[in-house]
């Protein structure tokens, strides 16, 4: 099978550049199959092979030591059901990616519009804005933790420009520590959004901007028709990875009310940790990292197929 | 090219007024690093005597140097490990169309989107038996494996677009395959290799849950374990704990400065593929 003759995989969409060459190519020029061993090895080791026995041991009652466990069948599912931190660790972890998916979005593609236009400072604020996302987020969390406290920055802020009727306790407040985490990672991760959409204008044709600006379009209308259907893939790009972060996101809520205040915040990473690591509950832990990856599936492929759709329409 | 009018100016005050919003909270965090604990005036209002006292403090008691050391062995091997294995993978995966290795192209993508908490978790089990526990090389290990698909998905995308003749004519002039990767190849995919470095660095240097559930308890953690930890230990002396954040930011940040034009380009490139 690794003799297979060389051919390149062409684009069926795309005329090929070139004729095809009609001499059949040496068996010889095709890489040996075993360049690919060692990767494949590491794959299988680190991901593979413990992700189908993570889904095993979903099914057991297994505690993370004790080598005697059993099979349990699906009552770790079942017990979900019943467990209100479960369904609200579900709930949250939903609204958190979408909330954030939203905002980090329409932030980022503002941020990228106004550092894509003729402002001076537009370099200069583009590295500037980017840098939050390289740094370590445990450490922006513990920033903000301390910025969002009962006396912390926030609240002086507002205290000295008169607005000291917004002060709040913002990771005390069980009905704002959610919001909170969010406003942290979209602080995070606005302007790595800004990055994509930015690569994506700068590939829109300017000559078409300037043509549609003679015809008398003007910036809104030049904005939903010309640069809207051109940012098709970086949007895609963008909302696929805000949403999967968003839903995997364990950091920041960590870092900032480690789940609380209650189980205010609790998302499914951080429930499964502590049920693994605080509770010993192994197995009904790995239960729920494996709800955590049906709906990381389900939502991919629903983005995928809906956002595909969606660029081939634009297009 | 259109005039500098004062639609312009306004757009450019308010995207200044946006970038200061962002910089608030590194304001915030320099200025009480600096601010001596027996200062207790408001967070936002300049610090009048700065001291650097504060960041010896950090420094001696976070075992800070130590953590730094483990960081950067850890994420310079697992990076290497996984350029160099996922480039030399993606050679037959492009360029092979046999069902095997379209086969294994896929089962590789898969684990895109496996969470790993999945993962993570069983195999915290095996190298416990092992014996690797709580040393750097099960974190090496972990994320060498662990950033494989993505690393394999950006080589194969890219070197599929790529012409195979050079490689054909280094064959059929006598190299041998791994010859033809080394001299041919590699260089080809220098581009992709800059910017599968950026992300897989940023990602490996940054990552928390995973060495946090491998090293605890361990003399040899990673700077983000050490932090949290610190942050435990010093619960409510801000001023230290902000002295510590300051210096496990600071590598990043000097690097991000003086690479940001690679760094961006990798970050838009490399995920726009």
């Amino acid at each position: 099978m690794a003799l297979a003759p060389h051919k390149r995989l062409v684009d069926k969409d795309r005329p090929p550049v070139a004729a095809p060459d009609p001499r059949p190519r040496p068996a010889r020029t095709a890489p040996p199959w075993w360049f690919a061993l060692p990767a494949m090895l590491l794959f299988a080791f680190v991901v593979l092979v413990p992700s189908v026995r993570g889904v095993y041991y979903a099914f057991t009652d297994w505690d993370g030591l004790d080598p005697d466990f059993s099979f349990v069948g699906l009552d770790n599912f079942a017990a979900m059901l019943d467990d209100p931190d479960a369904k609200q660790a579900v709930w949250h972890t939903l609204l958190i990616a979408v909330a954030i998916t939203v905002v980090q979005n329409a932030v980022g593609l503002l941020l990228a519009l106004g550092v894509n236009s003729a402002i001076k400072s537009r370099n200069l604020l583009r590295v500037f804005l980017f840098a939050p996302a390289v740094i370590t987020p445990i450490v922006t969390a513990y920033l903000w933790r301390n910025l969002l406290g009962p006396d912390g920055a926030v609240n002086s802020l507002f205290g000295a420009v008169g607005l000291g009727g917004w002060r709040q306790d913002w990771l005390g407040d069980p009905e704002l520590a959610l919001w909170s985490v969010v406003g942290v990672t979209v602080w995070q991760y606005a302007g790595y959004s800004m990055v994509i959409f930015l690569a994506g204008l700068q590939s829109v044709p300017k000559e078409i901007h300037e043509a549609a600006s003679m015809d008398g379009a003007g910036p809104v209308r030049r904005f939903w028709s010309v640069t809207r259907p051109l940012l098709a893939p970086a949007l895609t790009i963008n909302l696929m990875l805000s949403i999967i972060g968003g839903i995997k996101l364990f950091d920041q809520v960590y870092a900032l009310t480690g789940g609380g205040p209650g189980h205010a915040t609790d998302t499914i990473s951080t429930l499964i940790y502590k049920d693994a690591f605080t509770l010993g509950e192994f197995g009904y832990s790995i239960a729920l990292a494996v709800v955590l990856t049906i709906i990381v599936a389900v939502v991919s492929a629903g983005q995928y197929a809906a956002l595909s759709r969606n660029e081939r329409a634009a297009s | 090219m259109k005039r500098y009018g004062r639609r312009t100016l306004a757009l450019e005050l308010a995207m200044i007024a946006a970038a200061l919003f962002v910089g608030f909270p590194v304001y915030v965090l320099v200025n009480l690093a600096v601010r001596p604990t027996s200062d207790t005036s408001s967070p936002i209002s300049p610090t009048t005597s700065p001291t650097l006292d504060n960041f010896t403090q950090a420094w001696q008691q976070g075992a800070l140097g130590g953590a730094l050391a483990n960081s950067l062995l850890v994420t310079v091997c697992s990076v290497v490990v996984v350029l160099a294995v996922s480039s030399l993978a993606a050679y037959p995966l492009a360029r092979i169309t046999a069902r095997w290795s379209r086969g294994t192209y896929l089962t590789i993508l898969l684990g895109l989107a496996l969470p790993f908490q999945l993962a993570s978790l069983p195999l915290y089990q095996t190298m416990r038996d092992l014996g690797l526990l709580g040393t750097p090389w099960a974190l090496v290990l972990f994320y060498a494996g662990l950033q494989v698909p993505f690393t394999v998905f950006l080589y194969v995308g890219f070197l599929r677009a790529l012409p195979g003749d050079f490689e054909d004519a280094a064959l059929i002039d006598g190299c041998t395959p791994l010859q033809s990767f080394r001299y041919v190849v590699l260089p080809m995919l220098k581009p992709i290799t800059v910017t599968a470095l950026v992300l897989n660095t940023v990602a490996v240097w940054n990552d928390f849950f995973t060495p946090l559930l491998y090293l605890s308890g361990s003399a040899q953690q990673t700077l983000p374990v050490a932090i949290a930890g610190f942050v435990g230990q010093y619960v409510t002396d801000w001023n230290l704990i902000f002295a510590a954040l300051v210096i496990s930011i600071l590598p990043v940040l000097l690097v991000y400065f003086l690479l940001q034009r690679s760094i961006i380009n990798g970050f838009a490139g490399g995920l726009k593929g």
